[in-house]
């Protein structure tokens, strides 16, 4: 993609005025055409009818052309090499792909080397993103020391750091004991519990089970090993009622055994990956390494059950689930590959595919996307309110390209949506008021009048 | 007769009845050559085959030689175990260094299935697949495939019982693809641990009891069972796996009266099949499945490589 990263941009001061924009209120569950006016890097007045005749003298403005200006993409999975494994990404190419996807707060997942199990690795991620000036950057904690599911890590003094979540990443934590002592212990600051529901000693494979492992002479992952986990942790979380939140979500039945535990009342949410709505396990077909996954792509049937999910809300959040991997980690036979895929610079445009296939409205897929994420983890992004952060995305949800991963910004090429064909570009992201992102097909537009 | 031309011989799945009956007609013509006293040809003089196996094997490395030296062609066996690969060069980087080389084919062995196919991605010469992971091994179904033929005449219409770990076995997945691409009807027969998931979807009936599979088939294959790819315990021991699905002659009466035994090799005895019914020279063609296997590979690779074309190979 061809468009232009603003670092230096500078704080914002003063008022701009968007006007001209099929604005996108997810709280509001609305869509209209109208404006947006930003005081020194806060949203202080948006409507239909706000600035109807045009921008006020004296007022900088931007005329949006009819394009969707919504919240900025609020994105609470991403895997960086930074510490660690700075030749995968770092915060400053995480943060420049993100800029370009339209994401403008991110958390950081902790399975760095060394994991943020300590509190001195949040204040580094803080301090980092000061620096890099692109998307908001915030930061997990780890659930337990090292991330092995053993012992709890310093989930207090973590919480005093910054940390917004615990996590072990993408390792479950096998031990129900462990976990319940975790919900039970996090209660005291009433911190949010994110988990990978995945029985470990059935998910060993390199792909899920089924027919296409057969054929492949694959080791099988089977879509049982999810489900079992998700009921163990709803059970935990009912009885020690702490806050779990389950992710990447992609099997049918755990749709329906989360969509039960909601009915019941219990205070459970969740959310899933852009690949378990777009991808099945098709797409490892001839031993594509890069549509090797944790969890893996599923068949077509929880795949649709994933997309009935995200309509029907018991599924609350879309994550990309960025995950950079080299060439030496994916040009290898699939068994040895490292999963994952990288997703900063796809989500939205893959995202837009629900909305062109008529499962959701747009102020429906920015409340996945930007509206409840921001909530679920207490950021202050991700939403239209006077004083909020001025966290915009302006795109054309119509624009049709095909992704090349040569095109990509990420460090490293491993996406699983190489050559889909979507819909949907990011004309501008704005973090703060800063416009941090611009593509060359949305001309600078900006008068002081 | 029409010699079919292929660029690589990854696996038996895709392709087409044609392809493999001319492959097997091809594989008939050689069987006179390697009965008589003069064995050796010309045909691929000149020609560089490389033999890479990762894995260990003795017989299907020493058949591909053999193969590849009665149609007058170099060969050149890459002992893995000491190369390069030990000190951490990637499969690609040795394919790379192999192909700089311009061998006319590589025969490959790998314990990761796709590698192979990986592998063919990065070389412009011909590559055959000598079985990778639990993928598939397709040289083994096309011998497989030429000893049944010359024993029934056909493969159209037999009932073939394919016995024991189909889970980790390759061979049972190229010979599920070509016996059902030729017309004949497969089942697998094993307990259920050692039944990889939706095995019926590639459109096999499945048995968990010899009694039940073997009833009237024509041939019965059995399969090595692969204790050295058995991560945990699919068994509960070898004495209760033989007492089951061990092939003997009680277990053979279920068969037809004539029908075949038929054994990849090497054989575990007393594991898989007993001595008694392997040994049986009237039943066991165990024999000629090696036999078989030779001229198969020289057809294989007189038809990615021999002649005077050579699609994909290093003359163009």
């Amino acid at each position: 993609m061809s468009g232009k990263i603003d670092k230096t941009a500078p704080p914002h001061a003063g008022s701009t005025a968007y006007i001209n924009a099929r604005i996108i209120d997810p709280t509001g569950n609305t869509e209209y055409l109208g404006a947006i006016l930003i005081s020194d890097g806060k949203i202080a007045d948006f409507g239909p009818n706000l600035f109807a005749s045009g921008a006020p003298y004296g007022i900088q403005s931007v005329d949006c052309q009819g394009l969707y200006l919504a919240p900025g993409v609020v994105d609470t999975r991403v895997h960086t090499g930074e510490p660690g494994e700075e030749h995968k990404e770092t915060l400053e190419s995480a943060g420049t792909a993100a800029a370009v996807g339209g994401i403008t707060s991110m958390v950081l997942l902790p399975d760095t080397e060394p994991p943020f199990d300590d509190a001195s690795l949040i204040e580094f991620v803080a301090r980092r993103a000061r620096q890099v000036k692109l998307a908001n950057m915030y930061a997990y904690g780890a659930l337990t020391v090292g991330l092995e599911g053993k012992e709890l890590a310093e989930i207090g003094l973590l919480t005093e750091a910054g940390a917004v979540a615990f996590t072990d990443a993408d390792h479950a934590v096998g031990n129900a004991q462990v976990m319940r002592r975790a919900l039970y212990y996090a209660k005291t600051f009433d911190a949010l519990i994110v988990h990978l529901p995945q029985e470990p000693t059935l998910s060993g494979g390199t792909m899920t089970s089924g027919e296409m492992a057969t054929r492949l002479g694959l080791s099988g992952s089977p879509p049982l090993a999810e489900v079992m986990m998700v009921e163990r942790d709803i059970r935990l979380a009912e009885m020690t009622g702490g806050r779990l939140h389950l992710t990447k979500i992609s099997t049918a039945e755990s749709v329906e055994a989360i969509a039960a535990a909601k009915a019941r009342g219990l205070r459970i949410t969740c959310d899933t990956a852009a690949p378990y709505f777009a991808l099945n396990d098709l797409a490892v077909g001839d031993y594509r390494t890069f549509g090797k996954l944790v969890p893996p792509l599923r068949a077509e049937k929880d795949r649709m059950a994933v997309v009935e999910g995200l309509k029907n809300g018991t599924i609350d959040a879309i994550v990309s689930d960025h995950r950079p991997q080299d060439q030496d980690s994916k040009r290898v036979p699939f068994a040895q590959a490292e999963p994952g895929g990288i997703g900063l610079e796809t989500l939205l445009p893959i995202s837009l595919e629900l909305v062109h296939a008529g499962h959701l409205t747009l102020p429906r897929l920015f409340q996945l996307l930007s509206s409840k994420p921001a909530a679920l983890f207490g950021l202050p992004g991700g939403k239209l309110a006077k004083g909020a952060p001025a966290d915009l995305v302006l795109f054309d949800a119509d624009y049709a390209w095909k992704i090349d991963r040569d095109d990509l910004w990420s460090k490293t090429k491993n996406s699983p949506f190489d050559e889909r064909p979507v819909q949907g570009r990011v004309m501008a992201t704005i973090v703060g008021g800063r416009t941090i992102y611009r593509d060359d097909s949305f001309g600078a537009v900006t008068a002081a009048a | 007769m029409g010699v079919p031309r292929l660029p690589h011989l990854l696996g038996i799945e895709g392709l087409s009845p044609e392809t493999i009956s001319g492959l097997l007609d091809l594989s008939e013509t050689y069987i006179d050559q390697n009965r008589s006293v003069a064995k050796r040809r010309d045909m691929l003089a000149g020609r560089t085959i490389i033999n890479l196996f990762f894995e260990n094997s003795t017989r299907t490395r020493t058949s591909f030689e053999v193969a590849a030296k009665r149609l007058g062609a170099d060969v050149i066996n890459m002992d893995v175990a000491t190369s390069s690969v030990r000190k951490g060069e990637t499969l690609l980087d040795t394919a790379m260094t192999l192909n700089a080389m311009r061998p006319d084919a590589i025969v490959v062995r790998h314990h990761e299935s796709g590698a192979v196919n990986l592998l063919a991605q990065k070389v412009n010469c011909a590559v055959i697949n000598a079985g990778d992971g639990q993928h598939e091994h397709p040289t083994q179904a096309l011998l497989d495939a030429v000893t049944i033929r010359r024993r029934r005449g056909s493969l159209e219409g037999l009932l073939v019982a394919i016995c024991g770990d189909i889970m980790h076995s390759r061979v049972a997945r190229s010979n599920i693809h070509l016996l059902q691409i030729m017309g004949a009807r497969v089942r697998v027969v094993g307990p259920p641990t050692l039944m990889p998931t939706d095995v019926d979807k590639m459109g096999v009936e499945v048995h968990y009891s010899m009694k039940t599979g073997l009833k009237d088939v024509d041939i019965v294959m059995m399969l090595r069972l692969q204790t050295e790819r058995m991560q945990g315990s699919f068994v509960p021991s070898i004495s209760e796996y033989f007492h089951f699905f061990g092939l003997d002659r009680v277990k053979l009466q279920y068969a037809k009266p004539d029908a075949l035994i038929m054994h990849p090799g090497p054989m575990n005895r007393g594991v898989e099949i007993d001595s008694e019914v392997a040994d049986d020279l009237d039943r066991s063609v165990i024999h000629e499945q090696v036999e078989m296997g030779v001229t198969v590979r020289m057809a294989c690779l007189d038809a990615l490589i021999g002649g005077n074309r050579n699609q994909f190979g290093a003359e163009t």
